[in-house]
Order: structure tokens, then sequence, then C-alpha cells
């Protein structure tokens, strides 16, 4: 028999008295991924996430964390999950060691403070370690949630919109924490609003929309469904009109500039340029842009017919 | 897009992780020790508080009747309310106790440290409700403590004092966890508090013997569980009760019981905690 994927899902359903929440969602996450879940706001990503971290009862279907099913063998499951909610959430009676040392206690250490020290060593935490949370910066709060999510060493963390509202350093610096630990051979999904995020750090990305799964592949291979480039040209002056085999592409123009949009599998790059440099002005500058994970999550919520956020 | 397979795979050996159906003491004793830690980081608030308005109660109370009413024979009037307002106080801070933690961390959010724990409803239960019977003790031992500056108190039965204390706090923790279950907002618990746990401590007999009212009010006080809880802890000092101590050990355990059923049944279904 294989091991058991990290996190399992199936035929999963969950209705509210108002909304359907997920419709059916299946999927599979091995050991060791770093899992993008994108979708827009209201797709079922919270959902998703605490059906798997036991905080909403699902309706129907299965889930499994490292074989663990999550309301079955609830406590096995979130021994094996560390969560970091979205809501800054904090108790204000304690300090972050103690909170931290509280929430070991929660899964049975008792005597965890090497691992705590650590933790907090590696998210800039220790100047702040006999601090009242109720005194921490948003960021640091951020960092208190990810500290307690780590605390008991799960093998499968999941990231809630975890860099929502944090700077740019800060939001670095957690990117190459959660990149060192996935690397350590620990499972890390993300749901993020930021696709740079999820196109940085994730190597499959799954697209949930309306409660549906409508997408799931490996990174690269959503973004080879692209094919075109977007291609800017500056010239020294009005290049006139395009040639004919190039008038259907222009997709924008400036002063002076060109847009067009090229599909890879039936223009070369340089017949293209032939064509160009052909009109009866200088070229001073080109840019090609390759398609993003925003263009293709644009495209995918697009084929099916949907409203994005 | 990739469809899993049915779970056909076996379960990995994982030795330090007990089965779902075990209790265990380390998760248990943590939140327990968090709440006991919540409650003492706001003493003045939650033991202090209490403290001195129970002692403004003995004073006036005990001043204003002290010398006109006796209840008991060969007990004092200002002697026979301080068991009473022991008990009251251990009800009321048992009851708050649970009832508050719940609410605010229902209300700022930090509940979810606890609900993405492997704490089992029963381990929940069990550490909320111990936690509430060491506040409604601390603040009812104190009182203890202060009024022996003031009055000489017979302990005669000190094992019924333990049982009603250990009844009384444990029903209200119980049904503090009910109530911090039950409420979305602050008020609500302040609702529960002032229209239902207040009246019912206080027409519990903590001032007089339910004889000396009329034969309707005596009716209507023996329906209130309250008054067995104070009316065999008060006998645990005399050896005098209103009504037979057995009787009230049989009410208060059932109420105890009642309270604490309904609270665990609550919490192993998610009762507004898991939607």
């Amino acid at each position: 028999m294989s091991p058991p994927p990290a996190v399992w899902v199936s035929g999963l359903r969950k209705a509210y008295a108002s909304h359907l929440a997920l419709a059916g969602v299946d999927l599979a996450i091995p050991e060791g991924e770093f899992f993008g879940l994108l979708g827009p706001n209201g797709a079922g990503k919270s959902t998703l996430i605490n059906i798997l971290a036991g905080m909403v009862q699902r309706s129907s279907g299965r889930a499994e964390i490292f074989g663990f099913d999550v309301e079955r063998d609830y406590r096995r499951s979130r021994q094996m999950l560390g969560v970091v909610p979205q809501e800054l959430a904090y108790d204000p009676f304690f300090t972050v060691r103690e909170f931290l040392r509280l929430q070991s206690g929660y899964f049975g250490l008792r005597r965890n403070d090497d691992w705590i020290d650590e933790l907090m060593a590696e998210l800039d935490l220790t100047d702040k370690a006999n601090a009242n949370l109720r005194s921490l910066s948003g960021g640091m709060k951020r960092r208190v949630l990810i500290a307690q999510a780590l605390v008991h060493r799960p093998p499968v963390v999941v990231l809630d919109e975890p860099t929502a509202g944090v700077d740019v350093e800060l939001r670095q610096g957690l990117w190459r924490f959660m990149r060192r630990y996935n690397r350590e051979g620990h499972t890390v999904i993300l749901t993020t609003h930021y696709l740079e995020e999820a196109e940085e750090l994730c190597s499959r990305i799954g697209i949930l929309q309306r409660g549906r799964l409508i997408a799931l592949d490996a990174k690269d291979h959503l973004l080879a469904r692209f094919t075109w480039r977007v291609l800017t040209v500056t010239f020294d002056k009005d290049p006139g009109p395009l040639p004919e085999t190039l008038a259907g592409f222009l997709s924008g123009a400036g002063e002076n500039t060109l847009v067009l949009r090229l599909d890879q599998s039936r223009h070369s790059l340089s017949s293209v340029l032939a064509a160009l440099q052909d009109l009866p002005a200088q070229i001073l500058d080109l840019h090609v842009q390759e398609p993003d994970l925003e263009d293709a999550f644009t495209d995918i919520l697009g084929n099916v017919g949907i409203e994005q956020p | 897009m990739n469809e899993p397979t049915r779970s056909t795979h076996s379960l990995p050996a994982h030795p330090r992780i007990p089965p779902s159906s075990g209790f265990r003491f380390t998760p248990t004793w943590t939140l327990f020790y968090k709440e006991v830690l919540r409650f003492g980081k706001v003493w003045l608030q939650t033991v202090a508080a209490p403290l001195v308005t129970t002692l403004l109660y003995l004073v006036v109370f005990g001043h204003a009747l002290g010398g006109r009413v006796s209840v008991y024979p060969g007990v004092s009037y200002t002697a026979f309310i301080v068991p009473g307002l022991m008990m009251m106080s251990v009800l009321q801070n048992a009851f708050a106790n649970s009832s508050s933690s719940l609410i605010q961390a229902k209300v700022t959010g930090n509940i979810v440290f606890l609900l993405l724990s492997p704490l089992g409803p029963s381990e929940i239960f069990v550490a909320m409700t111990a936690a509430s019977i060491v506040r409604g003790v601390v603040v009812g031992f104190a009182i203890l403590i202060l009024a022996l500056f003031y009055l000489q108190l017979p302990i005669i039965h000190p094992l019924w004092v333990l049982v009603f204390t250990l009844l009384g706090a444990g029903g209200m923790g119980a049904l503090g966890l009910i109530a911090g279950l039950w409420a979305e907002k602050f008020d609500q618990i302040a609702g529960f508090q002032n229209f239902l746990i207040m009246p019912l401590t206080f027409l519990a007999g903590v001032f007089y013997s339910v004889r000396s009212l009329p034969p309707a009010w005596q009716k209507i006080s023996l329906i209130n569980p309250f008054f067995y809880v104070i009316d065999g802890f008060r006998y645990g000092f005399f050896g005098l009760s209103d009504v037979s101590v057995w009787l009230c050990l049989a009410v208060s355990a059932v109420f105890a019981a009642v309270a604490s059923f309904l609270a665990w049944r609550l919490l192993r279904s998610g009762y507004k905690l898991r939607q």
C-alpha cells in the first residue's frame, strides 16, 4: 500500500442554510508539496481549510490528514496539522512565551522551550518573548500566529492569507521561512490573494470557484497553457500603419509605441521583428511580457464564465 | 484535473499520538492552568472585587440586623449569613469564570487556538469546570478567612462543606460553559448573570431561613436548586439546615450532573463553536 498523502479530500461538500460553500471537492496533496489554493472571495478556500482544521463540520464527503479522518480521528489529524489563521487573533492575557507554551501543552508537549526559543529566534520574536501579545504590532502578531502553528512541529502547515497586510520586508522574510520549512520536508498549503506570492512559492496550484475546484495542476503546466506573449515596441517616431500580417495582433498603441499580443505557437519572435524592422521608424526599445499566474487565474475564471472579485 | 483515488493507503504508525477516544492529561492540565492563570492575572477583578462586595454585605447586614434577628438557636445572624454569602460568591464566581473566558475567546477570536488543538470535549469540560471550581473556592476561602477575623464560626461537618462547594462550583462552572457557548455578545452573558444567576442566588436563603417566609414563597424557594446548595453548605458549618442535608445533596448533585451533561453535550456537538 502507498503511504497516505498529506491531505486527501474526496467529494467534500459543505452546505450552509443560504448557500453551498463546497460542492464536491476532490484533492490530494502529497507529502512535501508547496501547494497554493487560490480563488476569489467566497470561493470556498477558507471553508476547505476550516474543514481540514476541524473548525467547520462537513456536510458530506471525506477529508483526511495523513490518512486520519478530520472528524472521526480528529486528535491525530490535528496533531499533524498547523494552521496560521487569517484573522489576527491573540489572547490579551498572555505574553508571547506563555502563549506558545500553552499551545505546546494543548498538543501534549510539556517541555518544548528549546523549540519555542528556536522558533522565536527564527521569526525575530526573541526580544518580544516576555511582551504581552496585546502590545505587539500587527506584523509581530502575524509572526506569533506562525510560531503557534509550528509549535508542535506539524508535518502539514496551512497558511491562510499569511501575508495579508504585512510590509514588504516581513513578507520576504516569511517567504524565506516558509521555503526553508518546505525544503525540510514539510507540506505547506498556502491560500493567498497575492498571486505573485503563489507563483513565487508554490509548485502546484488549485483554483477554487463557487465551491468547485476548477483548475488543479503544476504551476509550470498552468503557465504553459498560455502561449501568448505581449510585445511592447517603442519607436523613434510614428511607425505608420502595421503590415497586414501583424495588424490583427495590435492590442494597444501610444505615442510612438505599439503593443502586440502574439501567440507564440503561431508567430516566431524573429519573423515579427523582421516585419517591424521594415517599418519607416527605428526601434528604440522592446519589452516582452510572459504570462504570469495572474493571467492564468484571470483566464481560467474567465473561461468558466464567472465574474472575478 | 487530478482525481484522487479512494483512500486505500495504510495508516502510518504514530506511537506518540494516542487514539481519539483517549483522555490526555497534559492538554487538559494545560487548559486548566491557562484558565487559572487567566483569572489570576486579573485578581483585582476576579478575586478582590467579589471579596470586597461580600464583606460589605456582611458588615451592612450584620450591623443592621445582627442584634434583632435570630435564625438558628445559638447562631448569631452575622454568623448565619457568612456561609450563605460564601456560597453565593462561590456560585457567582464559578459561573463568571467559565462564561467570561468562553465569551471573551469567542468575541476576540482567540477561541481558534483551542479549536485547532486536539483537545476533546471531555478534556475542555474538565479543564474549564475545574478552573471555575478553583476560582469559586479561592473567593469563598478568602471570604472565610476574613470573616474569621470578624466573628467566631464553627465548621461542624467540614466534609459537607467540601462536598457542597464542589457540587455548587462544579455545577455553576458547567452552567457558565453553557452560557458562554450560547452567548454571542457580552451583554447576553450579563443578562444571564443579572436576570437568572443573581436573583436565584439572592433568593436562595442567603440572608434568611426559608422557614421565615410565607408558605407560598417557601414553595417557590424549594424549586430553586441554589437553595439546596446553600442550605447544605450551611449545614456543614452549623449542623442545622432548613431541609434534610440528604435532600440538599440529592438536588445539588442532580443540578451539577444535569448542567455538566448539557455542557458536555454542547461541547461535543460543537454548538456555536464548529459550524
